[in-house]
């Protein structure tokens, strides 16, 4: 009887546990569903070539936030991409309590909040600058993007055996070589996809953007103008009281998911194929 | 050899860059916060009128807010995230069911907040509003408990995450010695995998807590932007991140702008407290890892 | 005939604060192999890493004493001079991943900056790979990863890519302890057949290769040199009792 129990416990605990991981993905397809059906039905080709209507006009597109959007991940990596592999190579390479201090900041970075990063671009560029700027948005974005581009480098770089090292000493090389040409060509799998998760994080952020590169219903591409972007475009016209433009934030949303889906595959693809076997 | 001491010069100074990058964050948000901390001191904290037009500035209401958005998503958050670590930390370490549930998990983690917020504002709100309606209340739809629901869907992933990978570094043989025993799943998780796993389990909370409390766009779209103390679950509210999301590019006065930025201020500093309770935490399990 | 092409006076060398080798006098004579031997851990690794000043990488290493090369101290030379005169080959085989087969050969080159015309690199690596008889089993795959290769092929690549270098000296690191036994057989064959145009260090804890592969034997005793000598004289008559014990299997 007491083990009739204790079974019985044990299985009504696993039904449990699958019923409500189950559940937890409902919001996702729900999520899924609602942008694909209402975003589908907006998308054409003016969405991709046109710039913005007013409101009560049909038509329109969003080609101020797409083009907005990859000029901004183009300032943010610039900036983000090679001093953050320089300094996950620092962590890799050097080990004192600098560097320990150094890793701590690093996290500390990661979890800053993004407004609050938005608030610190805000200060650094736009009120010297006393405009909203694409570069401020991309400064945004490129600290977002660092912790991400240190962690995966010195986490590649820690992987690599010491004998590879070792090999190109052997033959002369210099340390630097050594560091530039053996070592990390062997952890750019890692470093890549670090890089593209990067840009898969900071495609989708709003809110480090709303005072910097604060949206802009024109094309520009002069970084010291305010600048639009697929984020904001969905916020802003969700917030809006339009309908029409409430179809064009779920295109907006639409492409943004697509674009994030991709760039996982695409994270995937490198994982696997740029995997380096020692 | 000169190249490779300029080499090593460029690695230090990029290290020695990034530290004074996190400084000057510090000090520029203390600088842009220092006219309303001279004005307000710590009554700043506790004042809870939020009047731009009076220029009364406190932080009460928004402390209010976060406390309850997180702590409400936190608990709404736990039982399912720690079933879907248990799914797939012990029910299925492998296979296909793992592979997709692994897959939707970051996937979940993938999409943008601004997404979630236009999907809470386009689905949650109106649902909300019905059963508010069936309540009694007064329908807004949007409040903490909408902004809570979405948040907890939000940081679920994470805690997931983080806890599937503290379950998985439970020594397979403890695991076995417990089975072996006669014991059942529920036992061997309760009795073996829980207790060795507690404090990795922690730290991600830890971090879904840290998600919860700084995030901006989801809560800002559904929170009902009100800067009044919220009476209960269900009124519209402001987090400290909303508020900043909210009123930051209308701050005309420098008043207002510098008490938006001491809300950043706090923010940055929390951030660094919950990092640093985390760092202690995942410390306190390497030893345990090594006895 | 018999000329020395390296000499090591006075070496000691260690890590952190413990030295491990004390006051090694060893002579290294051209055109000969010369092996290593001794129970494991009484410093054979290290010493041979003092001879191209690979021992210095490793954090907290230790070193006083001379080791001339034509006469000339390496210690008073650029690293990278003496280790592109002096090669290497370690225990396990360790081809660069990223690179090709061709590449691995012609890394030196390539990591040094050295500029050389394409038919001029065509030529070394074909040569170096028919040295290290390698060539016959990847002409056809010279664009492949080294990676792919099986472990004696990787082992002999190294060795490819060291003498693609031209060094004046071989260090082989128990270049065979990781692999089976048929390649084992290849590299000792290989070894021999090398000294013609290579001086060869050989460290080795397999009595029976340094027995076949050698012309000098060094034997290496907690960190002091016991015993040196003819390979043929060490092994048939030797004056130690240490050496005599090792070689009969008593330790080691
Ligand atoms: N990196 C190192 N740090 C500290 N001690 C070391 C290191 N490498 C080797 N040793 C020590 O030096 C001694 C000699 O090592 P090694 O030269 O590798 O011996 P062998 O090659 O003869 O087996 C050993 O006692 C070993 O423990
Ligand atoms: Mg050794």
């Amino acid at each position: 009887m007491k083990m009739n129990k204790r079974l019985f416990k044990d299985f009504l605990f696993k039904k449990i546990v699958i019923l409500f991981s189950i559940i937890t993905l409902i919001p996702l397809f729900l999520i899924l569903f609602i942008i694909v059906k209402n975003g589908v039905s907006a998308i054409n080709i003016d969405f991709f070539t046109k710039l913005p209507k007013p409101p009560g006009e049909k038509g329109g597109g969003i080609l101020n936030a797409i083009v907005g959007s990859i000029f901004l991940v183009i300032i943010a990596s610039i900036l983000a991409i090679p001093f953050g592999v320089t300094v996950g190579i620092f962590l890799s390479e050097v080990k004192n309590k600098f560097t320990e201090t150094l890793k701590v900041l690093v996290d500390v970075l990661q979890g800053v909040p993004s407004i609050v990063i938005g608030i610190v671009a805000y200060i650094w560029i736009v009120k010297p600058l006393k405009s909203f700027s694409a570069l401020s948005g991309g400064v945004a974005l490129g600290l977002m993007m660092l912790p991400i581009i240190i962690k995966s480098t010195q986490e590649a770089l820690y992987l690599i055996p010491f004998s590879l090292r070792e090999a190109s000493f052997a033959l002369g090389t210099n340390y630097t070589k050594t560091i530039l040409k053996v070592i990390l060509p062997a952890g750019l799998s890692g470093i890549a996809s670090g890089i593209l998760l990067g840009i898969m994080r900071i495609i989708g952020e709003t809110a480090p953007l709303l005072f910097t590169a604060f949206g802009n219903s024109f094309l520009n591409l002069n970084p010291a103008k305010p600048v639009d972007a697929l984020p904001l475009v969905i916020f802003n016209y969700a917030m809006s009281p339009y309908p029409e433009w409430h179809k064009i934030a779920w295109g907006a949303a639409f492409i943004l998911i697509l674009l994030i889906f991709i760039l996982n595959i695409i994270v995937r693809k490198v994982i696997k194929r740029w995997k380096v076997q020692f | 050899m000169r190249k490779d001491r300029f080499f090593k010069m460029v690695l230090w100074v990029s290290g020695i860059l990034f530290t004074l990058i996190i400084l000057s964050i510090l000090i520029y948000l203390f600088k842009g916060s220092y006219l309303s901390i001279k004005t307000f001191g710590l009554k700043f904290l506790v004042n809870k009128i939020w009047d731009p037009v009076n220029e009364q500035f406190g932080l009460l209401p928004f402390v209010v807010g976060t406390l309850l958005t997180s702590i409400i998503s936190l608990l709404l958050a736990l039982p399912f995230s720690l079933s879907l670590a248990i799914l797939l930390g012990v029910f299925y370490k492998k296979g296909f069911l793992n592979k997709f549930l692994s897959y939707a998990t970051e996937l979940l983690a993938g999409i943008p907040s601004v997404i979630y917020g236009f999907w809470g504002l386009f689905f949650l709100v109106p649902i909300m509003r019905k059963i508010e309606i069936k309540l009694g209340i007064l329908p807004y739809g949007v409040g903490i408990l909408t902004a809570s629901l979405i948040l907890s869907i939000m940081i679920i992933p994470y805690i997931s995450l983080i806890s599937k990978e503290v379950i998985n570094m439970v020594p397979q043989d403890l695991i076995e010695a417990g089975y072996s025993l006669g014991a059942t799943n529920w036992e061997v998780i309760k009795k073996v995998i829980i207790p060795y796993s507690r404090s990795g389990i922690f730290a991600g909370v830890l971090l879904g807590f840290g998600r919860a409390f700084g995030e901006t766009m989801a809560v800002t779209m559904v929170i009902g932007n009100s800067n009044f103390l919220p009476k209960n679950i269900f009124s519209p509210s402001n987090t400290m991140a909303s508020v900043i999301a909210n009123e930051f590019t209308e701050a005309v006065k420098d008043i207002h702008l510098s008490s938006l930025i001491q809300i950043g201020l706090w923010l940055f500093l929390l951030s660094i407290f919950i990092n640093f309770i985390g760092e202690i935490v995942i410390n306190k399990m390497k030893v345990k890892g090594e006895k | 005939m018999e000329s020395t092409i390296l000499k090591i006076r006075n070496l000691n060398a260690g890590y952190q604060n413990k030295w491990i080798l004390k006051d090694i006098n060893l002579n290294i004579e051209k055109n000969k192999v010369t092996a290593i031997m001794g129970p494991s851990g009484c410093g054979k690794s290290t010493l041979i890493r003092c001879i191209n000043r690979m021992h210095e990488i490793t954090p907290g290493a230790i070193f006083k004493g001379e080791i001339y090369l034509d006469d000339k101290n390496i210690f008073e030379m650029p690293p990278s001079d003496v280790r592109k005169r002096i090669g290497m080959v370690f225990q396990r085989p360790n081809p660069f991943p990223t690179m090709s087969i061709y590449e691995n050969v012609i890394a030196g080159y390539i990591l040094n900056g050295i500029k050389i015309k394409k038919a001029k690199m065509d030529q070394i690596v074909e040569e170096s790979l028919k040295k290290a008889f390698l060539w016959e089993e990847v002409k056809d795959t010279l664009f492949r990863k080294g990676t792919f290769l099986s472990g004696g092929q990787q082992q002999r690549l190294c060795i490819a890519r060291s003498l693609a270098m031209n060094p004046e000296i071989l260090l082989l690191d128990e270049p065979t302890s990781a692999l089976d036994p048929k390649a084992q057989a290849m590299i000792e064959e290989l070894i021999v057949r090398l000294k013609e145009n290579v001086t060869l260090v050989l460290v080795t804890h397999n009595r029976s290769q340094a027995a076949r592969a050698s012309d000098y034997t060094a034997f290496l005793y907690l960190g002091e040199l016991i015993e040196f000598g003819k390979t043929e004289k060490i092994f048939t008559t030797p004056k130690n009792k240490k050496t005599e014990e090792y070689l009969t299997g008593k330790f080691g």
